[in-house]
């Protein structure tokens, strides 16, 4: 019940800041010079003056600003993020189409992350001083120093020259037959490379924080009652101390959302991932705006509901939140 | 709940030797080289019986605890030489995973810091019924059934509901009983209770005692106090070690060692006790402190009376040799060369 309200509470903040989110996006794309009419223009290989007032009064460009904003905010509201000029396509339905992959991805990047930097950092935190200990500070110095798009492009060059096993682009393989199951695995090979590429920044951070993270918690009282308890040493990391530690990397993991989302648009744009990311680099090339700000509406959206879900996860771990209410 | 923890018969006689520690050393190991921080230590525990580590902070009272324990910090501690026998079992020498056995099972503890030493993540009633799942191998019902008993015998209220509390939903005392609960759930020969009240009310820590007591005479578990408070011990044990530098200071039972002291350190501990009078008079009787501290580990181990630089009655002797263990009449040992000049 307590958690419904806190749904409830969290949903009604997040229909107000998405709101926040169109409107600030809204003004800020039409501040930048230059429109449709311009591209359209350029297409055509030049216009006159009445052309482009004939294109503009064609796509509303002609209204006030405050005018064209409150349009645009009420079709929001009913579901309708505007008319792609460039793909000829509504947005809506455009997003619609590759916000799939785009969610697979980060969702998967965001998970191995997660699981593979917490696992890391609980081994490291156990020997201190051990080679594997080292060996994840190691990682986690070339994780968050190395750009996302060179680690991307040194993995497509690797693989695409040296062990081919991988594909290194796109998400699926037209030419694959066969029932769905090949199709899985088909989507889960074309995954490897865009999900090491995006997951190894966050695996660093995360593993570091784990790490030590786990350290304190190990130097704990109740580790110690753990202890006395005649415990085995994998019940005492992975029991007693692993529950306590894994609050700060949530909690990161939840932060970093944003920089998740923002990551797969380099990654998507590397490995020619068919998401949102190469959307919105086309989009901008292309001056699409409302293709741009329903990309960036639906950024928001996933930062959003990563946020909540963050905080839902961490009340399921630590009990003294639920109480705090 | 008459039968949540059972009635035991000494098996032996009243007073067959259920621990025996012989000549135990403990190195640690510091930035200042490696020293004794327990020196040649050596004492019996009865069946059912009760004993009393006191002395200042530093003076290797935990330590003993923890060596028992076989819960020594690592890798900085270990037991250079020595035995601990319990029940003719060298633990001094037995694998961890033996010792992981004997933990929480057949010797428990129970420490100083009831507010940190349940896991905040996990009900109490978990943490009660984890123990009984590894020691007992009852299933999970039967564990949490066990585990509801438990709390009615360490006296917490509405158990059967109090099960599905966190530790944050508990007083300090209510926790420290929680703990007293974990640690007797396996009916263990011994327990040992590491400064178990310093941190709760005065209040409290009468009903803590009287809860220890009172569960001692049900399950006749051995219990090991290690306090400074001399009421504690009083009011605990038999007989009392006291404890300086990592050595024993005296040893003996509780009435001859309050009412005789033979050594002028645990003279100097009994004067320091603060007195409640029956009425509130204008003359109050001095309180004297021990001048001084305890030396620094790196003094640990020397060959002399480590009390001496403290002592009133310290001389040459003193500072040149170790005083050895000598025996009064009925077993009351001390370790100080001038225990005759000492009134």
């Amino acid at each position: 019940m307590e958690i419904l309200t806190l749904i409830v509470k969290r949903v009604s903040y997040a229909a107000m800041l998405l709101l926040a989110v169109v409107v600030l996006n809204f003004i800020l794309i039409n501040l930048a010079p230059g429109d449709i009419a311009d591209t359209i223009a350029g297409d055509m290989g030049g216009a006159t003056a009445e052309q482009m007032a004939e294109i503009r009064a064609d796509y509303g460009l002609d209204l006030p600003l405050w005018q064209q904003l409150f349009r645009y905010v009420s079709n929001v509201m009913q579901g309708d993020l505007g008319y792609s000029y460039f793909h000829t396509q509504p947005v809506t339905s455009l997003i619609a189409e590759r916000l799939p992959a785009t969610l697979l991805l980060v969702i998967t990047a965001q998970l191995v992350a997660l699981f593979v930097g917490t696992l890391l950092g609980v081994l490291a935190a156990r020997k201190p001083n051990g080679w594997l200990s080292h060996i994840v500070t190691l990682i986690a110095l070339f994780g968050y120093s190395a750009p996302v798009f060179w680690t991307g492009i040194m993995l497509l060059i690797m693989f695409s020259l040296w062990i081919p096993i991988f594909p290194v682009a796109g998400m699926v393989d037209v030419t694959i037959e066969g029932g769905w199951w090949s199709h899985v695995l088909d989507i889960a090979r074309h995954m490897v490379l865009p999900v090491i590429t995006l997951s190894s920044i966050f695996l660093a951070l995360y593993s570091r924080l784990c790490r030590a993270s786990m350290m304190e918690v190990l130097g704990s009282d109740y580790i110690r009652t753990a202890r006395a308890k005649g415990l085995s040493e994998s019940q005492i990391v992975f029991k007693h101390a692993l529950k306590n530690s894994l609050g700060p990397v949530v909690t990161l993991a939840g932060l970093q959302f944003s920089a998740v989302v923002s990551g797969a648009v380099l990654v998507e744009t590397v490995f020619s991932w068919p998401g949102l990311g190469t959307l919105a680099l086309q989009s901008i090339i292309a001056r699409d705006t409302p293709t741009i700000i329903g990309i960036l509406f639906f950024s928001a959206m996933v930062v959003i509901v990563g946020n909540l879900l963050t905080d839902l996860v961490l009340r399921l771990i630590d009990p003294r939140i639920r109480n705090r209410a | 709940m008459q039968d949540t923890i059972h009635h035991i018969a000494p098996d032996n006689s009243a007073d067959a030797i259920l621990l025996s520690v012989r000549n135990l050393t403990v190195e640690l190991t510091t930035r200042d080289g490696v020293v004794p921080v327990i020196d040649n230590m050596s004492f019996d525990l009865k069946t059912g019986g009760n004993i009393s580590f006191v002395g200042e902070s530093g003076c290797g009272k935990s330590m003993t605890a923890l060596a028992l324990m076989g819960l020594l910090p690592q890798p900085a501690g270990r037991i250079a030489s020595g035995q601990i026998l319990f029940n003719n079992e060298d633990l001094a020498q037995a694998s961890d995973a033996r010792l992981r056995e004997i933990r929480g099972n057949d010797i428990s503890m129970i420490f100083q810091e009831p507010m940190t030493s349940l896991n905040p993540v996990y009900t109490i009633g978990e943490q009660i019924a984890e123990v009984l799942r590894r020691h007992r191998n009852l299933d999970r019902a039967e564990a949490t059934a066990k585990a509801i008993e438990l709390l009615d015998a360490v006296h917490i209220p509405s158990p059967a509901s109090r099960i599905n509390d966190y530790p944050h939903q508990l007083s300090g005392g209510q926790r420290q009983r929680v703990m007293i609960a974990i640690a007797l759930a396996c009916e263990p020969k011994i327990l040992i209770a590491d400064e178990p009240t310093t941190a709760l009310d005065v209040t409290v820590q009468a009903q803590i005692f009287d809860l220890l007591t009172e569960l001692q005479e049900k399950t006749g578990t051995a219990i090991v106090l290690i306090t400074h408070d001399m009421g504690a011990v009083a009011r605990m044990s038999q007989d009392i070690i006291v404890m300086y530098a990592g050595r024993k200071a005296e040893q003996g039972t509780v009435a001859q060692v309050i009412r005789q002291p033979a050594h002028p350190y645990t003279h100097g501990l009994i004067a320091a006790v603060p007195h409640l009078l029956p009425t509130i008079t204008e003359e109050r009787p001095e309180l004297l402190e021990i001048p001084g501290i305890v030396p620094p580990l790196s003094q640990f181990g020397q060959n002399r009376c480590l009390f001496a630089s403290r002592c009133n009655y310290a001389t040459e002797q003193c500072r040149q040799q170790r005083p050895e263990e000598i025996s009064r009449e009925n077993q009351h040992i001390t370790a100080c060369w001038h225990t005759d000049s000492l009134s």
